[in-house]
């Protein structure tokens, strides 16, 4: 258990979390884009891409919620060791992890301030897989429009009504990462 | 990284992790708010002020080893803002540098958007000395941000209708306010506003660092941008009525160069690599001639 939570994280910090960076921006500037991420094995259940992004994002200055599964004494230990992000409980959170399922309600998760609506959570969601077919998204990032099999639209697109606030959205499968920011128009098809 | 820091003892890229987390952080916050201004806590960087600490910084933050970057002041790849900052990323993060747009996969600006056309897959940062549209029309910072809040653009256009009222047309050439996606109104940083069409719908991602200013914001790809006007004065571009001296381009923004004491004045291309570009597919302008034989 102790050796576990040792490793798994990044070898060599600068130069994997700059190439892991720039597929998450790559997948957040064009929400809906299905990139690949590597450098983090982190104990299951969280995927490699929860990991990396994880790695990428998450430090001691920001408050993470581990949701439902992911809140495991193996996880907790692996973000102790590689990370040091305090735990904390969903309204408080920068980042959570988790199923869809285990975040909800989502609209529970800090949304940002009108003056200041970057004080908000991003939310690292759990898949099973990650494929361009299902609910239709337009809006800025998107030339005409894409398509990202979401877990709902619902949630979505009661959070793109709340634009400018709202939370942002990091889908996660294996390797593979996308992105849904709250300025994404979503419809079911 | 070993051989990085081997070279200089720099982390890649310059700053630390922590730093580069903060700074990353709110590049996607402010991609998923497009046109907010995200604080973020600025370092102090090995420059001064005002030669793009706010660009250097979401560079850096931005870069991999893969890069090739291109840097550019005015237009111009040769100038000492742009070999300085070039210079600073080939020893810090070890990248590829080049002159050409079309080669570029992160483009550091100040102040101009390249001539070509930009594709998916490239970074466009900019260097912004002051990030709030409203700042000289409103000096305190809780009031601009109330005004952001409440989408309370109106003194913006009564500063644009005095324009007219002044001098019949909106004399604002540069820095010229973007109103993005129908929400925020932006600084575009001070591009002319011959370059304004450009941040519309551009394939980029379009990222801007004020690093005294401690502001970061983006403009996603096809994001819209729209110049703000009037029904009846339209926003109209504008740029010297000539052609460049040296490649014959009428379409692209020019500089003027004073050439003598007796009012000589010529006009070229502000983007150098446009323009040397040109030359070297044959295109000539008015006052071009050749290297002389054995000039270095």
């Amino acid at each position: 258990m102790i050796t576990d939570a040792l490793e798994g994280g990044f070898t060599e910090a600068p130069v994997q979390s700059a190439r892991a960076f720039r597929e998450i921006l790559e997948a957040m500037a064009r929400p809906g884009t299905i990139r690949r991420v590597q450098g983090a094995t982190p104990p299951a259940p969280l995927s490699i891409a929860a990991g990396v992004a994880l790695l990428v994002l998450a430090d001691p200055t920001t408050r993470l919620h581990l949701a439902g599964e992911a809140d495991c004494p193996a996880v907790r230990d692996w973000v102790a060791f590689h990370i040091g992000a305090p735990l904390a409980v969903a309204e408080d959170a920068d980042f959570a992890v988790g199923t869809w399922e285990a975040l909800q309600p989502s609209l529970r998760f800090r949304i940002g301030q009108p003056d200041y609506p970057d004080r908000s959570a991003t939310l690292i969601v759990e898949c099973d897989r990650l494929v361009n077919h299902g609910a239709c998204l337009t809006g800025p990032g998107i030339e005409t429009a894409t398509w990202l099999n979401l877990p709902e639209t619902a949630a979505f697109r009661a959070n793109r009504a709340l634009f400018p606030l709202g939370f942002d959205t990091l889908f996660t499968a294996g390797d593979r990462i996308a992105g849904l920011p709250r300025s994404t128009r979503v419809e079911a098809i | 990284m070993t051989e990085h820091l081997a070279a200089g003892a720099y982390n890649f890229a310059y700053l630390d992790e922590q730093t580069k987390r903060m700074i990353r952080r709110a590049i996607l916050k402010g991609i998923a708010v497009p046109g907010y201004q995200v604080p973020f806590a600025s370092r102090e960087m090995p420059m001064p002020y005002g030669w793009g600490t706010g660009g250097v910084q979401v560079t850096a933050a931005c870069l991999v080893p893969e890069d090739r970057l291109k840097v550019i002041d005015q237009g111009a790849d040769d100038t000492t803002n742009a070999v300085s900052i070039r210079r600073f990323f080939q020893r810090t993060a070890g990248v590829a540098v080049t002159e050409a747009t079309g080669q570029a996969t992160v483009i550091q600006t100040r102040h101009r958007i390249p001539e070509s056309a930009l594709k998916q897959g490239q970074i466009l940062v900019y260097q912004v000395p002051i990030p709030e549209p409203l700042r000289f029309l409103e000096p305190r910072e809780t009031e601009t941000r109330k005004m952001h809040e409440l989408e309370e653009y109106g003194l913006m256009h009564v500063k644009l209708y005095e324009d007219i009222a002044r001098h019949g047309q909106i004399a604002t050439s540069y820095a010229y306010p973007v109103r993005v996606e129908g929400r925020y109104v932006m600084d575009p940083s001070p591009i002319p506003k011959f370059d304004n069409p450009k941040l519309s719908g551009n394939p980029a991602i379009q990222l801007f660092g004020a690093g005294r200013e401690q502001r970061i914001y983006a403009l996603p790809p096809w994001t819209q941008a729209v110049s703000l006007d009037f029904d009846d004065h339209p926003f109209e571009t504008s740029k010297a009525p000539h052609d460049c001296d040296l490649c014959g381009a009428k379409d692209s923004y020019l500089d003027e160069v004073i050439t003598d004491d007796q009012g000589g004045r010529m006009f070229v291309c502000s983007d150098t690599d446009y323009c040397a570009g040109r030359r070297a597919r044959g295109m000539k302008g008015r006052l071009w001639a050749p290297e002389p034989e054995g000039a270095a």
